[in-house]
This record gives C-alpha cells, structure tokens and sequence, in this order.
C-alpha cells in the first residue's frame, strides 16, 4: 500500500515535466482496495481493471519497469507504448488488462470466468471498476450472465462517489445501494470500507471461498475516495465540483496512514522498518524513472506492426 | 454573411468553442422543446467550455448531467424526440458513443423511414475527437466514414468559429438525427462570428483560401493544416484552393467539382482513416462525375489503417504533418519544392502548434 502511494505520488510530481505524454488516472486515497484484494488472491487469480489501473496493477504484482516505461511511450512498455497508463497489463502475473472505456472490461472478465469453468480451472476472475461504470447496461447484461452461469468471478466496484467532476447523486438513486443491486441480480454481495484495507482483504478472502465454493459470481462494493484530479496529479477541490471539507473529511481516513498507526500500536512494525521501506520504495521508484526516461521510444517503422495477429 | 462589431468598431471575434456555446443558448432561448444532456454537461469545466452557465440559464430540467449509460440515454433521446423534444447530447469523446451505436444506428437513423415518415428524431449528438497527448487508441478516433454510410443520418464537421455556430443552429433545427463532430484543437481558434442567431445550410462546402494550381479537400483541423501550407507555397508559386467541406454528409459534390473545374488538380485529406473513408467516398465521386477535369492522378492523405499508437513517437508518424501536404501537393502538380526550406516540418506535434490558437 506504501509502495503505491509514494509510486503514485513521485509520477505525479515527475508528471509536471510533460514527458509523460498520455492522460494518466492517480489512485492515491484509494489504495486499500487494490491491496486488500490483491493480497487475498492466488497467482492463478486473474484481475482486470479500468483507466484507474495503477494500483490494481502494481498490487496484484505487475512490473513497475513495465507500467512507468509505458507511460513514458517506450518501447519496452507493458504495452510496448502502444496504450499508455490506462492500457495496462503483465500477463506473467496474470493481470490480463485495464482499458479506457467505462465499464469495458467488466463482460471480459466475464469471459475469463466463463472459460476457467469450462476448462475446470480453479481460479477465480477478479475485475475492478468504478462506481460510474455501474451505470452501463455492460454492468448488469454482465452480472446477469455470471449469475445465470454460475462463474467464478470477483466483482469489485471501487465507489469514490464521482465519475469525473459528477456525484453520484446526479447519476444514481441515493436510496439504492450498488450491492444490493447485485443481490437483486441473484449474486452475493457486500459493502465494505474500501479505506480499511484488513476489512477489504477479509471480505475477498470470504468472497474467494464462496466463489470457490460454487456459490457463482460475488461483487463488493468498497467505498472510498480519490485524492487528485480525475485525471492529471493535480488537486482540484477548488474548482467546485466538490468540498475542501468534504475531501479533509476522507482525508483522515487515509488508508496508507490508517494502517500505519495500527501496526505501529500492535507493534506489528517499528517506526525505523517504516522509515526504511518508505527510503526503499523512494529509491525505487526514482531509480526506474530514471530508467525509463532513457529508454528507447519504439521506432516510427514499427507503427503499423502488430495491427493483426499472424 | 451577416457582420457584428464590438464597442470599438471592430469585427466581434469568439472562440470555437464560445461559438458552440453561443448556438446552444440562442437555440434553447428560441425553441423551449430543446434540452441538452451529456456527461459533464453542468460540471464546473462544462464540456471545453461548451455549456458553461447554460444549467443556470436554462435551470436543471433543460440542461443535465447523465449517468454513464451513453446507449440508454441516446434510447432515451429518441424516446423523446418522437414526442415533440428536440435533444442536444454531447460525448466528451466520440468513442464513448460506440457504446450507443444501436440506438443511433438501429433507432434514431431509421425511425422516421422505418413507419413511412409519421415521427422523425431531431436529435443532434455532439462528438467530439480528442486527438493529441496520448489519448491513444480509445480516446481519439473520429468515426466520420462510419456514421456517414447509415442512411438517415447527417454529418456535420465545422472547422471554423463562424461555422460552428450556424452549423449547430441548423443542425438542431434540422428534422433529422445528425452527428455534429467537433475537434478539440479547434475549441481556441477564433475568429468572426456575428452576435444575431444565424444559421448555415448543412451539406454547403466553404472555399477557406482561393487558389489556382490545386484543389485541397479537408475538413476541421486538417482544413487548418492546409492553409497552413498553402501560405508557405503561394510565395514559391503554387496556388493552393483550400476547400473545407464542412458537411461530411451531406456532401457538397458541386461545390468540390466546380473548385477541380478550376484547378484541375485534386488531393484529398481525411481527419480519420483514409481506408474505406470519406476520402474513399470523394475521390469514388470525382472518378464518376470529374473524371475529365482532372489533369493527374488523385492523392489522398490522412491516417493509416492502425489504431491510434498512444506513443509519442509513434502518434507523430500516425497524423499527416504539413510536410506531408506539402509533399503531396508537389507530386501532383510535379514541382519540385522542399518542405522543410520553406519552414513546413515533417513534425507532427501532440498538442496543437502556435497557429492553432491564433486566427487563421
Ligand atoms: C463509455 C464511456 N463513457 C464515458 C467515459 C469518460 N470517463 C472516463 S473515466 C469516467 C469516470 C467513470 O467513473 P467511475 O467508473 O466511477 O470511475 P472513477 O474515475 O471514479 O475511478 C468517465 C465518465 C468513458 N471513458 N467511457
Ligand atoms: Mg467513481
């Protein structure tokens, strides 16, 4: 969770030097979601997410070279450049991708689900997305045929109460909750504290052994709360579309800093070992940077390469 | 064309997308069956700028956000449109449209033909392109070609401040659904545009520059790129006809004939994919109906059948860069002119150059 923050918060300072040069989705405030699912998963597990993908990304594993060399446009990309920072993906750990079109990835895991029971796999398809995607008919035609069938699939709906600068008021019913929509689907379902990241990581864990179970397809709505811009680094409380107070609020309920002072108080980790990794992970981060910036751009030859598949 | 001056005597001069925001609010204050809907209608950024104060204007019945559900919302436009209202939709992008393709194609472009003309569906859906700073493949396409082969449907692409706003009257006053695209490095560009509600017909291409040697077909940004580079050549003496056809469909075939009657040398360049495009379509009618007015082989330029690379190094061999033009231009009429002596750069930025804000 630390890693991610201080990755997430050293893009969004390299992010002013405009060499990233594609719209880039912070996650910072959200943090908790990614992890605590994450953890609960096994390597087989697959994850697919949206144009928030960073977390998602790093924690279920993938390769921080591979996501900051592609948002740099390089070649040795993830994507090999051809999709930048919300076009995701590391198949060696099996996140099989993130795109930009709200909802787009929700009937792909779908997919992946449908084809791990039909192969008899064990593994369990995990997709994460926003509170705004649950508006698309894609949301509920998916659910419908994941309950209809059966399938191991995690839905994980990260609901920050925005889609962009709108409310959720301006988009959804405030008496109806996303889960219970889910639980009217015929799924099982639950809402959890999306800050709290032993919360989350409990609620996948008992999610994973109903899917496992053949119980068929769970979603958790985790609710929390973006930091930054919808996208860019910057911070935006000032132009209207929501309340400083409303963001202190979240604020203290840092998800990073939370969990910081609870393992400090259960004497799970000494301020030193935090100190340290924070230095560590500072490191890291500036180090691939800096490796990622001189990396070669894929040649301009190469552009209508890889259109189809040979 | 009607003229208004400010205080001081001068020509009024607003931008693209004021003059967006100026069709909307003259058409709404006219026409109370009007509404506006899209994703970020009424947030504090207002769509570039296109519906700001509009909400307060016309109060929250009249203008609204929506929810993320494009396919249902444009079902629910049409729903509607056959009970009198007349919908404006906007898509920050034209991509997150395809999510509304069976409502648009299956629905709104056939309803009035499909029960032999009772209701029609004056829906106007603004979409607009985001090429530039690594949209990349989801977020910059513009799908000119694609909405222009349904039947039933208009295309509109304005390129200028003045045309945006009379198209957009039009195109909402207009009986019919029609895809009004918009390009975001448009949205700074100024230039006259008359205070009074006016309105410009849909399928009327507009001559941007005068020329001789060659007819240069375009539309929106690229139209710009052409008189760009028809400046740099007219002191080298070649005479470029910079052409902008304003209407994707209808298309105004005469008014492309005529300008090759003239010059008789024709390059076409497509704000999209040349494959199977509108350029495709304009150069299959000048091959029937032209064919003996040219004096060479028609050319074509415009975007690669690949998806948009998201790399900056591969977006700059993606679009057509003014060197490009220039290049073209020469083969066709045979002269032999360096692009980049005459300060035309084979450079293709990602963000829009020093003449894009400025008048043209
Ligand atoms: C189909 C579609 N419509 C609209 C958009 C524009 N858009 C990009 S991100 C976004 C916000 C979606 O909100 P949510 O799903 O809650 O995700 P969040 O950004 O809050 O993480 C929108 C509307 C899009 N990318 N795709
Ligand atoms: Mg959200």
């Amino acid at each position: 969770m630390l890693r991610i923050r201080i990755v997430e918060e050293e893009l969004m300072r390299y992010y002013a030097e405009q060499e990233m040069r594609c719209p880039v989705h912070f996650c910072v405030g959200q943090e908790a979601v990614s992890v605590g699912v994450c953890q609960a998963l096994a390597h087989d597990d697959s994850v697919m997410s949206s144009h928030r993908c960073h977390g998602h990304y790093l924690a279920k594993g993938g390769s921080l070279k591979g996501m900051v060399a592609e948002l740099y446009g390089k070649s040795s990309g993830c994507a090999s450049g051809r999709g930048g920072s919300m076009h995701l993906i590391d198949l060696s750990v099996n996140f099989l991708g993130a795109t930009s079109i709200v909802a787009g990835t929700i009937p792909i895991a779908v997919g992946v689900g449908f084809s791990n029971k039909l192969k008899d796999e064990q593994s369990v398809s995990v997709v994460f997305f926003g509170d705004g995607a649950t508006e698309e008919g894609l949301f509920y035609e998916s659910l419908n045929f994941a309950e209809l069938h059966n399938l191991p699939v995690l839905f994980v709906c990260e609901h920050n109460f925005y889609s962009v600068y709108s409310p959720i008021s301006v988009r959804q019913p405030s008496s109806r909750d996303i889960y219970k929509v889910a639980a009217s689907m015929g799924l099982d379902s639950i809402r959890i504290d999306g800050n709290d990241v032993e919360a989350v990581y409990l609620a996948t864990q008992s999610a994973l052994e109903s899917v496992h179970s053949g119980n068929g397809p769970y979603l958790i709505e985790a609710t929390t709360y973006r930091w930054v811009e919808h996208c860019g680094p910057n911070y935006d409380n000032h132009i209207g579309y929501r309340s400083e107070e409303e963001y202190l609020n979240w604020r203290e309920k840092d998800p990073v800093a939370t969990f910081e002072e609870k393992l400090l108080k259960d004497t799970c980790a000494s301020k030193e070992f935090i100190g340290t990794a924070r230095q560590q992970i500072l490191k890291e981060i500036r180090d691939v940077v800096d490796y990622a910036k001189r990396l070669p751009f894929p040649d301009s030859s190469e552009l209508a390469k890889g259109v189809y598949a040979s | 064309m009607q003229v208004s001056t400010d205080t001081s005597g001068k020509l009024r001069q607003i931008t693209y997308a004021d003059a967006i925001r100026e069709a909307i609010d003259q058409v709404m204050h006219k026409d109370p069956s009007t509404y506006v809907m899209g994703l970020g209608a009424t947030d504090p950024k207002g769509v570039f700028g296109t519906t700001i104060g509009l909400e307060g204007e016309y109060g929250p019945r009249r203008v609204f956000d929506m929810p993320v559900s494009e396919n249902a919302m444009t079902g629910i436009a049409v729903g509607s449109c056959i009970k009198g209202m007349r919908p404006i939709m906007v898509h920050q992008r034209a991509d997150f449209m395809l999510m509304a393709m069976d409502q648009i194609i299956n629905n709104a472009a056939k309803w009035y033909y499909m029960y032999g003309g009772q209701k029609s569906v004056p829906l106007t859906i603004r979409a607009i392109v985001g090429r530039g700073w690594g949209q990349g493949p989801q977020h910059s396409q513009n799908f000119q070609a694609v909405f222009a082969q349904i039947p039933g449907l208009k295309v509109i692409a304005p390129t200028t401040p003045y045309g945006a706003k009379g198209l957009l009257t039009s195109s909402i006053e207009d009986n019919n659904p029609v895809i009004f695209i918009e390009h975001r490095w448009l949205y700074n560009q100024v230039s006259h545009v008359p205070q009074e509600y006016y309105t410009l017909p849909l399928g009327k291409a507009n001559i941007l520059r005068k020329g001789t040697d060659i007819t240069v077909v375009a539309s929106m940004e690229m139209a710009l790129e052409a008189v760009h580079v028809a400046e740099k050549l007219e002191p080298n003496g070649v005479s470029i006809e910079v052409l902008d056809i304003c209407s994707v469909k209808p298309l105004d075939e005469d008014a492309i004939l005529g300008s090759i009657a003239k010059t008789h040398h024709l390059l076409i360049i497509d704000s999209s994919w040349v494959a199977f495009g509108v350029s495709s379509e304009i150069a299959a009618m000048v091959a029937e109906k032209g064919f003996d007015l040219l004096k060479a082989k028609i050319k074509r330029l415009g975007l690669p059948d690949v998806p948009t690379p998201t790399s900056p190094s591969l977006s700059k061999s993606y679009y057509t860069s003014e060197a490009d033009i220039c290049n073209a231009v020469c083969e066709i009429l045979k002269t032999n002119l360096e692009a980049t002596e005459l300060g035309l750069s084979d450079f293709v930025n990602d963000v829009p150059d020093e003449y894009f804000k400025g008048p043209f």
